[in-house]
């Protein structure tokens, strides 16, 4: 693994330019996570429509590279996709990153399997997992409404 | 013992990470292990284990003198008054906490003031916090300046006729600022102010001569100066010693024990309740060994280069930015690259065997008055070399390189 694999240019270019890095008028949902070993912190917020379709997602927070890219590839790719598939696809992502080869969700088009891969680099680097799943643990938890923060130490 | 191929004195240099030389740059978290010091826990475990202070064969008479002759090594390399002054604990961590339950508990009370600094480790804020929320203690907080320091000013500018104990560190773990302990702790006693100093950055960088600095306690960690984990060393005046309660009831620390009453042993062992980190404490004696050996004159001659060379170099590269320019610069050069963030830095620097720490540091207040969330630090030891700088700017440049800065 070189180290130019984990940072590749659609990861830099996300981490400079994060989309969606913002507060969503009106929100719905929201929760915050943050990782209290690097000081890594995000808040997700959520509008869900009257079918439980992602209106608009967006994020604030700070942290590296690979965090803040993984936020923003996240919130874009999210936009217009159901409930049950938001909670399917981030189980998926959190299965590609902690064990499995490939993206297997059904609700991802191929392009967007493609541009999840390239977090996959992380995998490699067991004290960077945390950095790139700190978002997608905070948008669980802001769909199911849990009030505790995320935190990464108390993850699995 | 020379300092110029001091390296060789430790095992861990010999291996390769990722296929690099090792360039160690992490001793304000941790330092590496010179051969001595390994050695003597092994020999310790393979020939000569017993636990200490209790049974009277051969072996355990053996372990409890060698136990007490560190206790012996460190009093003379502190320079405390009284061998009985020196307590042993599982860290520094320990070390403050037992003040804090100690000196806290029955020396303070509602209302009374503690003074600590914006640069504190959260192992000197934390252990406050907890009689602020069972006590109602308060504390207050000495301002750090634009160049990273804290100065006798600006403790003066916080004592108040409630202050009770200041609490501060002797070297930033995060600036490298050194504070100036002794005139601290005369302003402090004129007003009848206890001091604690926090000496995990400063033991193993400083001389430290206790009764020159006269604070009250001063806090050791010992996996910090070439020493085994798990260990910790209060200094604490003998009159504080003496007039405090045990902080932890067990074995080894009682004197009588009766159904209706219970009396405790005389110092040190009132405070080390429970068997001890015996093996670390005799191993420890060979890390206060190697110091010795090349003379702490030398070290601080030594990093003062290194830090003077490590501040010129870094301050040359663009997009580097230091953290503090304290007058006063120990071991630690923190800093930022604008556009990558600390995590960033640290995982492409591990890739050329270049071992920084990134992040808050156990600093988060600071690094809120810094204006950032993080930080990356090198920070130095003996072993350290201006090659082990000139690789942690070279890899800083390849770091750039793959942001495209």
């Amino acid at each position: 693994m070189n180290i130019k694999e984990l940072y590749q240019e659609i990861i830099l270019e996300h981490g400079k330019n994060p989309r969606n890095l913002r507060k969503t008028d009106n929100f719905n949902k929201d929760a915050k996570g943050n990782n209290p070993l690097c000081g890594d912190n995000v808040h997700i917020y959520l509008k869900l429509d009257k079918k439980k379709k992602v209106e608009d997602i967006s994020f604030e927070g700070s942290g590296c590279a690979i965090s803040m890219a993984s936020a923003s590839i996240m919130t874009d790719l999210m936009k217009g996709k159901e409930e049950p598939e938001v909670k399917e696809i981030v189980n998926d992502f959190l299965g590609m990153i902690k064990e499995n080869p490939e993206l297997e969700s059904k609700n991802l088009k191929d392009d967007e399997k493609t541009r999840l891969m390239c977090l996959s680099g992380v995998k490699q680097y067991p004290m960077r997992v945390k950095c790139a799943t700190l978002s997608w643990h905070t948008l669980i938890s802001a769909i199911d409404n849990a009030q505790e923060e995320i935190n990464t130490e108390k993850l699995d | 013992m020379s300092i110029s191929n001091i390296k060789k004195e430790f095992p861990i240099f010999n291996n390769k990470i990722h296929n690099n030389d090792l360039v160690y740059l992490d001793s304000a978290n941790s330092s590496q292990k010179p051969k001595s010091v390994i050695d003597r826990v092994n020999k310790f475990y393979t020939n000569e284990f017993s636990n200490t202070g209790r049974s009277v064969h051969y072996l355990a008479v053996a372990a409890t003198n060698l136990y007490e002759n560190t206790r012996s090594s460190v009093q003379k390399y502190i320079n405390a008054k009284d061998k009985n002054e020196i307590v042993f604990t599982k860290g520094a961590t320990e070390a403050i906490n037992l003040v804090a339950n100690t000196f806290g508990q029955n020396f303070l009370e509602e209302g009374d003031e503690i003074l600590i600094t914006e640069l504190e480790h959260h192992s000197n804020y934390i252990p406050w916090h907890f009689l602020r929320k069972s006590k109602g203690i308060k504390i207050e907080f000495a301002d750090v300046n634009d160049d990273g320091e804290v100065t006798l000013e600006n403790i003066e500018k916080k004592i108040t006729p409630k202050t009770k104990l200041i609490a501060i560190t002797h070297l930033s773990n995060v600036t490298g600022a050194i504070l100036p302990i002794k005139e601290i702790t005369e302003l402090a006693h004129s007003k009848g102010i206890t001091v604690l100093v926090d000496g995990c950055q400063g033991a193993p960088h400083l001389k430290l001569d206790m009764q020159d600095l006269d604070c009250d306690f001063y806090a050791i960690s010992c996996h910090k100066m070439y020493g085994p984990t798990g260990l910790g060393i209060l200094y604490a005046k003998k009159k504080w010693l003496e007039k405090l309660p045990p902080y932890q009831g067990g074995g080894g620390m009682i004197k009588e024990v009766k159904k209706d009453s219970v009396s405790y042993g005389d110092l040190p062992n009132k405070y080390e309740a429970g068997t001890m980190a015996t093996a670390q404490v005799i191993a420890f004696d060979q890390s206060i060994k190697f110091l010795e050996k090349i003379g702490i004159e030398n070290i601080v001659k030594h990093e003062q280069e290194l830090i003077e060379y490590g501040q010129e170099i870094l301050r040359k590269n663009n997009l580097v930015k230091l953290i503090g320019n304290p007058k006063n610069r120990g071991a630690v050069l923190s800093f930022t690259i604008k556009g990558v963030h600390p995590h960033d830095i640290a995982t492409i620097l591990d890739e050329d065997g270049v071992a920084i720490r990134a992040g808050h540091h156990c600093c988060q207040i600071l690094h809120d008055k810094l204006g950032i969330s993080a930080s990356a630090r090198a920070s130095l030891g003996v072993y350290n070399t201006k090659e082990d700088l000139d690789q942690l700017n070279s890899s800083i440049n390849n770091c750039k390189k793959i942001f495209n800065l």
